[in-house]
């Protein structure tokens, strides 16, 4: 095993570059490091001057996020090992503007998060209970699976809607909502729809499906759009059938 | 271009290039299901065509018969006929992933799902099949 790799990172510093460049590093290749291993690598010993963000190193927080070999990936999850010989390439995710070298501006996203309600909506009706909610294992089933995202953003930079249409909610967005629709103590469902159930919810998805796949956390977006659908499309004519009903 | 002045960022906007689908395999696959849909759409009107030419009549139905024999007819017939088969099996294979069903409160897995599907479609085109000959 050859014991260094290369690494061209893109750069960018907004100081006195138009455009990012890329940059190539030459370093240590060790069969336990993984991508965030080597920028810190970097970081630390070769060139101070590179920006990139990480916290956990360990896919927890969500925040190492970058393209490595055209692929949407956890810097921390993925190994250098898997890209021989290199030189493997690190750029910034794609469908966002960039800040500085692979930091990349989230601000669209948190702007739309607050719309799809992410949190338990209450029945207004009922005063609040005095003891804990209980769930049962089944219950909690049904939306644990979307609950597991850490909002890495990976599923936006691997949807061409998303680069092509910026009013689109994304992914990770109808994730959530989902996750909290399918909770059974939730009772926001409806307060959701109208804003899922918009154009640029849910039928701005064209099921291209590859958020799930770049998804490290088995969210399966993709799979929450399509159900999502499928209840838009059913509270649609329930009320055109029953417009005196509920809504 | 604005002078920096380090007192607001200055981003870089990437524009998705106008071949982005081709970036990818996925993205290349995906494209064309979309595409398909116009031959599943020229498969109902040919459809329809020979429904009509049945119902008026036999030399309705012979003129018919001769013009799609007309190689260009076959050529279209043919890549409807891959591009069809093509939707039908990419949109198979996704169903499973908007289709959520339970059976005694377990969800059936994605392949069943996936199984059915196909198991369905042979079963109609087998039905309808034994009608036609
Ligand atoms: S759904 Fe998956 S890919 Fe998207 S932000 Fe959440 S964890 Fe990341
Ligand atoms: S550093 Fe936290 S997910 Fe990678």
């Amino acid at each position: 095993m050859p014991d260094t790799i290369a690494v061209d990172v893109t750069r960018y510093r907004p100081d006195r570059d138009d455009r990012p460049t890329t940059q190539r590093y030459e370093i240590p290749l060790r069969k336990e490091w993984t991508v965030l291993d080597g920028l810190n690598y970097v970081k630390d010993r070769v060139d101070g001057t590179l920006s990139y963000r990480w916290s956990c190193r360990m896919g927890i927080c969500g925040s190492c996020g970058m393209t490595i070999d055209g692929d949407p990936k956890l810097a921390c999850e993925t190994f250098l090992t898997d890209h021989r010989p290199g030189p493997v390439r690190v750029e910034p995710l794609h469908n966002f503007p960039v800040i500085r070298d692979l930091v990349v501006e989230l601000t669209d996203f948190m702007a739309k998060l607050p719309r799809a309600k992410p949190w338990l909506v209450t029945d207004s009706d009922k005063p609040p209970p005095d003891a804990e909610y209980r769930q049962t294992p089944a219950e909690m089933d049904e939306y644990k699976q979307y609950s597991m995202c850490i909002n890495c953003m990976l599923c936006y930079a691997a949807c061409p809607v998303y680069g092509l249409e910026r009013d689109f909610l994304g992914p990770a967005l109808i994730a959530l909502a989902q996750r909290y629709n399918l909770d059974s103590r939730d009772h926001g469902a409806d307060e959701r729809l109208e804003v899922v159930s918009a154009p640029e919810g849910v039928w701005d998805c064209t099921f291209v499906g590859e958020c799930s796949r770049a998804c490290p956390k088995g969210v399966d977006p993709a799979g929450a759009i399509q159900r999502y659908k499928v209840t838009a499309a059913k509270e649609t004519l329930r009320s055109l059938l029953l417009p005196w009903g509920r809504r | 271009m604005t002078e920096y002045t380090g007192l607001y960022q200055r981003l870089y906007r990437t524009r998705v290039p106008i071949l982005w689908w081709l970036r990818r395999r996925s993205y290349l696959a995906f494209v064309v299901r979309e595409l398909s849909s116009v031959f599943v759409a020229w498969a109902v009107v040919f459809l329809l065509l020979l429904a009509h030419a049945v119902a008026s009549g036999p030399r309705q139905y012979q003129s018919f018969l001769a013009w799609s024999a007309a190689p260009w007819v076959l050529t279209v017939n043919a890549v409807a006929l891959a591009l069809v088969v093509y939707h039908a099996v990419t949109w198979f294979n996704v169903a499973p992933q908007a289709l959520v069903l339970r059976v005694r409160g377990r969800r059936v897995p994605a392949r069943v799902v996936a199984g059915l599907h196909y198991g369905l479609w042979a079963l109609v085109s087998a039905v309808v099949a034994w009608i036609v000959i």
